[in-house]
Formats: structure tokens, sequence, C-alpha cells
């Protein structure tokens, strides 16, 4: 696979004692690109999101981000090249309020100064101010503004999943990794994300890296998917010829 | 109270006995050494006296308490959680001003001790204020403040002896010198969590008493440093006569008499100045930005990373500038004090310091203040319980625990709210 893409990862295997959870994974996601990694339960795409979110430091393989190399980089420094993310099990800052939480995502680009903070000096307050009116753009972007001074634990599970969508975005990402965005969503709201997606890449122009279950989502989203079994890639193509593939079929519904 | 209306979740009546009795035993095991017995010189013999009546009565108060509790704790005997009344902004300064003020004024009209012990009241109201920062807004747990305000005191108390320098010189290089200390240790350690962080501070601490005490050379060892100087009121000194030739004190200054309450009081007006803007800094702090960033880490420190945030420099940050307070008490206590030594510097002080802040309310600023008043003003008061005060203190830490773990004023989250 040529190493030009916007994304691209290389050889990546990830090595837990004996158990050898990602193989071998190797795919490029192409600027503006939806993306989705697909696999039965198990199959290391979780592991595979992990070492390119810099949580896991992997035991082989390069990942690069416009030629840059990430692998080996702390999270918190992956998350700063531009590659953010939303995690399986939503992970919000729970008794912050939903407007904080977009504030706090914003940290990095505040001007976080102790004397002009302290004295509230007019550039302090600018920044502020910017940070303010982003987050409330992002909040009536994701249809939350009434919810804005709530605290984010206590909202709605399909809301909770939007704020943290949010909150990744107002981080001004160049690639959004979603976990399992429609994980406990009613079918009205995997509609809803599904058009969210479509949305955010096209005014936004970041490229979609998803992990999902769901398939009419899997399908009616993404431009190219990587399906994985037992940490091995097994196939990469279009929807169309994923769902033909008979190592694909014969991975989901086992061998006749 | 029949044993037909009892549900399943409640103790029957034999349970109820069985454990009362436990409970009583107990309490002869742990009040007979402290009550029971009482070595006595006779003479050229020591005797054990034994007194076994207040055991008796221990026993009994217990038995009876451990009988009752099941309609204690069903009444409606549980603590209120009440919460301050909302005070509009407006009004809120106006009693901000109120109770500076009152604070300020009373020293003129109150008596020597009392002004002497809110001056010790201050100080713990910076420390609890500045651990605050640490516990209860970033939520590392640190065993070893006490260390940083030895770092601070050490510091004026030092550069005193072997430079000269005054108190006014001293004392941001105090701050500097115990956030830097701050800084360097919490470089290795912040990336503990919980506990491990814990026990490396509390060891932290320690190490330093043991310098101190050890570098006999430098630090005068276990006698300390003394007749440190007390700061002066913009260069003038407070004494009956000026320490160097051609001098000027305050009171010649100012055309009064000598008044060696004079020094009392400045002493207590520049501690609760000190304390005063720590309550300022860390108000501010909370509100800034990277208040909002410790408030996230203490939630979710993946989810934190997760955008970039760096936790180690969020987390040194707390450590340094809680670091820095502390400094700020350890010179102003040198200069309170004229002497130093590391006795003052132990991990029941340390232990003191955090009992503030989780009696308080970790995070409430109001909670901190209270619970550092109460805690130096009430052993003052109560001076003939002074054997007991560790049993005292104890035991209201067990029943704070369990009635009101959250604090005597719990925080409640300063938010950012829009319309």
């Amino acid at each position: 696979m040529a190493g030009n893409s916007f994304l691209q990862v290389d050889g990546l295997s990830m090595r837990f004692g004996g158990l050898l959870a990602v193989d071998g994974v190797a795919f490029g996601v192409k600027d503006r690109e939806i993306f989705a990694i697909i696999g039965p339960n198990g199959a290391g795409k979780t592991t595979v999101f992990n070492c390119i979110s810099g949580f896991y430091r992997p035991s082989t393989g390069r990942i690069s981000l416009q030629g840059q190399d990430l692998a080996g980089l702390g999270s918190h420094t992956v998350a700063q090249h531009g590659l953010v993310r939303t995690f399986q099990n939503v992970r919000l800052f729970k008794h912050m309020t939903a407007l904080e939480n977009l504030l706090v995502a914003q940290h990095r680009h505040l001007r976080t100064g102790l004397l002009p903070g302290l004295f509230k000096t007019r550039g302090y307050r600018e920044s502020e101010q910017k940070a303010l009116d982003n987050a409330l753009h992002w909040l009536d972007y994701m249809g939350l503004r009434a919810f804005a001074n709530r605290e984010a634990g206590n909202l709605a599970y399909g809301h909770q999943r939007r704020l943290e969508i949010a909150r990744c975005m107002v981080t001004q990402p160049r690639v959004l990794m979603l976990d399992e965005p429609a994980a406990g969503l009613n079918p009205q709201e995997k509609k809803d994300l599904q058009g969210l997606i479509e949305q955010l890449r096209q005014q936004y122009g970041v490229a979609v890296l998803l992990i999902e279950h769901d398939m009419s989502l899997v399908m009616g989203v993404s431009e190219r998917i990587l399906v994985m079994e037992h940490g091995r890639p097994i196939a990469l193509g279009t929807p169309e010829a994923i769902r033909n593939d008979e190592r694909v079929i014969k991975a989901y519904l086992g061998e006749e | 109270m029949s044993a037909a209306i009892h549900t399943s979740t409640r103790p029957t009546w034999r349970q109820n006995i069985a454990h009362a009795l436990t409970a009583a035993v107990l309490t002869a095991v742990v009040v007979t050494p402290i009550f029971g017995l009482h070595l006595e010189r006779a003479g050229m013999r020591t005797v054990i006296q034994q007194n076994w009546s207040t055991v008796a009565w221990a026993c009994l108060l217990v038995f009876v308490v451990q009988m009752l509790r099941p309609l204690l704790s069903s009444s409606s005997m549980r603590l209120p959680r009440f919460q301050l009344p909302a005070i509009p902004a407006r009004q809120r300064s106006i009693w901000i001003a109120a109770a500076l003020l009152l604070a300020v004024a009373w020293p003129f009209f109150a008596g020597r001790n009392a002004v002497d012990i809110a001056t010790l009241a201050m100080i713990y109201v910076m420390l609890g204020l500045g651990l605050n920062v640490v516990v209860g807004f970033a939520g590392l747990l640190d065993l070893g403040f006490v260390g940083f305000y030895a770092v601070g005191a050490y510091t004026y108390a030092l550069l005193f002896h072997w430079a000269g320098w005054s108190f006014w010189e001293a004392l941001p290089l105090a701050g500097a010198a115990a956030a830097l200390f701050g800084f360097v240790l919490g470089f290795p350690v912040l990336r503990l969590r919980g506990d491990y962080l814990a026990i490396v501070t509390l060891g932290f601490g320690e190490i330093i008493r043991l310098l101190l005490v050890n570098l006999t050379d430098w630090t005068g060892g276990p006698d300390g440093i003394s007749s440190i100087p007390k700061p002066s009121v913009f260069g003038l000194e407070l004494a009956r006569s000026p320490s160097v030739e051609g001098g000027t004190t305050f009171h010649q200054f100012f055309g009064l008499e000598f008044n060696s309450m004079h020094m009392v009081i400045f002493l207590y007006l520049m501690a609760l100045a000190l304390a005063v803007a720590t309550l300022w800094i860390s108000n501010r702090l909370i509100r800034m930005p990277i208040g909002r960033a410790w408030e996230a880490l203490r939630e979710d420190e993946i989810a934190c990373r997760s955008l970039g945030l760096n936790p180690m420099k969020i987390k040194l940050s707390a450590f340094t500038l809680g670091a820095m307070f502390a400094g700020f008490g350890g010179a102003f206590f040198a200069a309170r004090q004229g002497i130093v030594n590391p006795e003052s510097f132990t991990f029941i002080e340390s232990a003191l310091i955090l009992a503030i802040v989780v009696l308080g309310g970790m995070g409430s600023q109001l909670g901190v203040i209270l619970a550092a008043i109460l805690l130096t003003v009430l052993p003052e008061l109560a001076r003939e319980f002074a054997e007991y005060r560790m049993l005292i203190f104890g035991l209201v830490m067990i029943l704070m625990m369990v009635w009101r773990p959250q604090g005597l004023l719990p925080m409640q989250r300063h938010q950012v709210e829009v319309k």
C-alpha cells in the first residue's frame, strides 16, 4: 500500500504477553475520507484505535499523519497533532456542565498563563470569550444548547454521545476517531448520527475513522471499510466490495 | 418497637445486643489503659492505681448508644445536608467586605492571647487553602505538605542566618524555593496515582525533616535556628529600641507609647493579609482554565489525554502552586516564632493540615477556612482536655466521616453559566 495517505498505518502489531491482539494491520485514510473498521467482537478494532491514538505503544508498526511519525508518542501529543477520539463507553467529565466539558477541551488553545488569568488581562478575557463562543457554537450545532448548564452525567445517553463528539470537534481535529458511536442509540438517533458524520466531514473537513457494529450505518456512511478478524486484516475495500467478499461473509456468518 | 415490624435489613434485637456487647468489650479494651490504670508514685515505688468505675461508665455508655443505634439511624437523625443560601453577587461583596472589616478591626479590641491564637489560625487557613489546591481541586493526595512548609521556614531562617536577609527580602524567595521543591519532587512522582502518590509524599515530608535534623552544620540540627527577626513595618522596627544605631522604631516614628501589643496585632494583620491573598488567588485559579483542567483531570485522566491535555503539566502546576503557598506560610511562621527547628515539621502537622481540608470539605474554600479556625481555636478553648486532644480529634474525625463525609461545607462547584 502506498504510504502517501493522510493518515497512514503500516505493519501495525500489538502483543500483550502471549496474545497477539493486532497482527500486521495496514491501511491509509485519505484526507476527508470516512473510513470504517469492522469485525466481530474481539477482532482487535479498539486495540488498533488505542495504538493510533497513543494509549498503547504498538509492538511494531508505523503510524503517520501527513508524513509525520506518530508511533510511540504519548496520547496527549497525538491529540495535539489533530487525532482526537471518542470512547466506546462515553467518557465525559460527568460532574462538569456540558458547556464546561467543551471549555476544558479547548485548554491548549487558551491563554493559560497564571498572571494574565489572575488579573483578567484583556488578552485573557478575549481568549475566554472566544472559547465560550466556540463552545456555544458547538452546543447549538449539536442541538444541545438547552442543556448547556446541565451536568454532563445527567444528560440523556444520546445527548452524551453527541456532546462527546462536540468535545472532540472544539479541539479542531484533523482526524475524528469514533469508537462505536452508535452503540446504545435508537434508530432515529442512528440516522441523525449518519447525517452528522457526513456533515462534519463536509463542513469542517475532517477525516473520520470509525469503529462500528451497526452495519446499516457503516455501509451507509463509509467510503472504504477495513474488516478485521482475530487481529488480522481480512479485507479492505468499498462497502459494495466488502458486502460481497467471501472471507467477510465467512467471518460474520461462519462456514456453511 | 416490636420484632414484627423489623424488616430483613434491620438487625433483630438479638443481633443488636450481641453487637452492643462487642462494642462495649472493645471499649473496655481501649479505655482501660487510658482511664482505668494510672501509674502513680508512692514514695520510692511506682504503683498502678486502678480506677474501674470510669471504665464501667464508658462501657455502659457505649452499650446504651449502640442499643439505641437502630432507633437513631431510622429516625431523622441524619444531619441535613444544608447548603449555604445563595447570596446575590452584589450582596456577596458587601458580606465579604463586612467580614474583612471585622477581621481587621477586632484585634484592636481583643486580648493578646486571642490575637495570638487568631494569628495561628490564619497560618492554618493559608496552609489549608494551599493544600486544598492540591487535594481538593486537583485530587492529588499529598501527605508531605509540611515538607514545603519547612522549606519556606528554613529558607527565611537560613537566608537570615547566613546572609542577614530581612523578612521582606526573603519572603518571595521562600515561596519560590518551596515551589521549586514542589516542582522537582512532582516531576518524578506525579505519574503515580492515589495511594502510591500519598506514600511517596509522606516519605518526602520525612526526608526533609531528617535532612534538617542531620545537616547540623547548616541548619543547626535539632536545635534549629533561633533569634530570627520579626518582620518590620516598611522598614520600621517594632521594638522598644532600634537594633541598629540611628534607626527609627515604629512607636518613635508615629509618636506612640511603646506597646508590645503592636507587634502581636501587626503579625495578626500580616497573617490575615497572607490568608486573604491565598484565598483570592485560589479562588481565581479554580475559575481559570487551569482550574477547569484540574477538575477535569480529577474526574477522568484518560479523557483529558484524549483531548490533548498534558496531565503531567497540569498536575505539576497544582503541586507547585500548593507548595508555594506552604512556602509563604513557612516564612511567616519562622518570623513569628523567631525560632525554627525540625520539631515543628513532623508528620502530625501534615496530618492536621489534611484533616483541615477533609473536615472542611475537599475543594470547599469556605469549609477549609472554617475547619482551620475550628481546629486551632477549639484546642485552645479546651485546654483542660489537652491530654485527650488527639483522642477527641480522632473521635471528631470518625463522627464526621460517618455523618458528613463530604465535609462541613461541601464543595459547591462554581459553574460557568450561560443564558
